[in-house]
C-alpha cells in the first residue's frame, strides 16, 4: 500500500496519495482551489492558471502539479486570491462576454467564479476582439466570442469521445479554437458528444434548448462554485 | 441638517436601471424621507443646482454628450456609482464595438432591409452627438467609486448599496445580489 503524502495548504495538515496533484488532494479533504480548465475526467492541462497557488512562495499551477511530502502551499491569501480575480478579470476582458442575454448565464463557471470573487466590474480595458461564430452544424453552435481557450472540449473529444474534432490554433492573441474541417458541419462532431458538454462557457451550446432553466434556479444563482466541494458553512451567503 | 442629495443620468442604456430603482416599491418613500434628488429624469432637473453626495449613472458612453454628461457627474458628485451591465462593461450597445463604425452606419442608414431613405444623405446636424469610435464603460472614462452590475441590478441590490452609501457604510453586496444578467 502507499505511504499518503502529508503536505500543508495555509498551514492546515492534510494527507493525500501519492501522485495526486495538489488540486486533487485538497479537493478530496474538502478544500476547494478554483479552477477554469480543469474537469474531472480530463487529462490536466494547466491553461488557465486560475487554480495558481504559491509553493514556497512560486506560483504553480494546482492542477499540474503533483503533491510532495512536507509541501507547503498558500492557497487561500489575499495575494493568491488576487493573482486569480487578476485572471479572472483579463478572461472578462480579453473576450466578448455579454452576460445579459448568454444562454450559459447563471450555469457559466466563469461567471460563477466573479461572483464566487465578487468582481463587480473588471478593472482591466475592453478589447473587444473580433471573432468568428460557426453555426454550421445542426445541433451545435459555436461562438468564439465567449471562448477562454480553456482547451476543454479539445481534450474531450480527444480522450472522452476518440474523435479530435476541436484543436488550437494560431499563437498568442491570434490563438483560438479550430475544427477538424473547414465548419463544424463537416466534422463527425454529434451533439451526443462529451466535448459539447465541456465547455465552461458559452461558446459550445447546443441548438434548441436554450434558456430552459428559469433564473433562480440555475446552477449558481444562490449556491457559489466551488460550495459542493467545501464545508457548506464556508462560501455561503454573508 | 440638510438631506444628503443624490443625482441620476441614463447614458446609452434602455433606463432599465432607473426601472429597477422604481422597483423598490414602496421603499421609494422612505428615500425621499431619506435623500433630495437634484439632477435627475425622476424629478426632471435637468441641470446640477449644486454639489451632490451620490451620483448614480446608468448606460455606458456611445456619444460625446454621454461622456460630458458623465464628466459633469463625476465633478458635481462626491461618490460616483455606476449601475447596470451597459455603465459597468458598455453592455448591448457595445455589440457594435466588434463592427468599424462606418460599417454601422451604413447599416443603419443606407443598407439595412428597412432603410427607407429617399435622400440618400447620412443624418448630420450639430444637434446630434457625434458617436465615438466605440462604446466605453463608464470607468474608462472616469473614476468610478462603486460598481453595480446586472441587467438591470436588482432592485434590492440598488436598495441595499443606497442605504449603505447613504449611511457612510462600505458596499459590501451579498453573493445573491450579484450578478451579471
Amino acid at each position: 500500500m502507499n505511504q499518503p503524502v502529508t503536505f500543508f495548504i495555509d498551514g492546515q495538515v492534510i494527507q493525500g496519495q501519492p501522485g495526486q496533484t495538489i488540486l486533487e488532494a485538497a479537493q478530496d479533504a474538502r478544500v476547494y482551489i478554483p479552477r477554469l480548465c480543469y474537469r474531472e475526467g480530463l487529462s490536466n492541462f494547466g491553461a488557465c492558471r486560475v487554480c495558481t497557488v504559491l509553493v514556497n512562495d512560486k506560483p504553480v499551477a494546482a492542477c499540474t502539479t503533483p503533491i510532495t511530502e512536507g509541501m507547503m502551499i498558500e492557497n487561500d491569501t489575499e495575494r493568491v486570491q488576487n493573482y486569480r480575480k487578476d485572471l479572472i478579470d483579463m478572461l472578462f476582458v480579453e473576450g466578448n462576454h455579454f452576460c445579459m442575454f448568454c444562454e450559459k448565464s447563471g450555469n457559466c463557471e466563469l461567471q460563477a467564479l466573479a461572483y464566487r470573487f465578487r468582481i463587480p466590474a473588471p478593472k482591466y480595458l475592453f478589447q473587444f476582439p473580433q471573432r468568428e461564430i460557426d453555426a454550421s452544424h445542426p445541433d451545435i453552435f459555436i461562438d468564439r466570442n465567449r471562448c477562454i481557450l480553456c482547451g476543454r472540449c479539445v481534450r474531450a473529444s480527444k480522450e472522452l469521445d476518440g474523435k479530435n474534432v476541436f484543436q488550437f490554433v494560431g499563437r498568442g492573441t491570434e490563438k483560438r479554437i479550430a475544427v477538424n474541417a473547414d465548419q463544424l458541419s463537416d466534422t463527425d462532431a454529434v451533439v451526443t458528444d462529451q466535448a459539447m458538454d465541456a465547455c465552461p462557457v458559452g461558446a459550445i451550446l447546443k441548438k434548441h434548448i436554450g434558456y430552459t432553466i428559469p433564473v433562480g434556479k440555475r446552477v449558481y444563482d444562490h449556491q457559489p462554485i466551488g460550495a459542493d466541494i467545501e464545508d457548506s458553512a464556508v462560501a455561503s451567503d454573508t | 441638517m440638510a438631506k444628503p442629495k443624490i443625482a441620476t443620468a441614463a447614458l446609452s442604456g434602455c433606463f432599465g436601471c432607473h426601472m429597477s430603482l422604481l422597483d423598490i416599491d414602496e421603499r421609494i418613500l422612505q428615500l425621499f424621507e431619506l435623500v433630495d434628488f437634484d439632477k435627475s429624469p425622476i424629478d426632471d432637473i435637468k441641470e446640477f443646482t449644486g454639489p451632490v453626495d451620490v451620483g448614480i449613472i446608468e448606460g455606458g458612453c456611445c456619444n460625446e454628450e454621454n461622456v460630458e454628461n458623465l464628466r459633469k457627474f463625476r465633478q458635481y458628485c462626491k461618490v460616483l456609482v455606476s449601475i447596470g451591465d451597459c455603465a459597468t462593461t458598455g453592455g448591448v450597445p457595445s455589440l457594435r464595438n466588434m463592427v468599424p463604425l462606418e460599417e454601422c452606419l451604413r447599416e443603419a442608414y443606407f443598407d439595412g432591409p428597412s432603410v427607407y431613405n429617399p435622400s440618400g444623405e447620412m443624418p448630420s446636424d450639430e444637434a446630434l452627438p457625434l458617436l465615438l469610435d466605440k462604446v466605453y464603460p463608464c470607468h474608462e472614462i472616469v473614476k468610478i467609486d462603486y460598481h453595480l452590475p446586472g441587467c438591470p441590478p436588482p432592485a434590492d441590490t440598488l436598495w441595499e448599496a443606497l442605504v449603505a452609501l447613504l449611511s457612510d457604510k462600505p458596499v459590501e453586496l451579498p453573493y445573491s445580489l450579484i450578478k451579471y444578467d
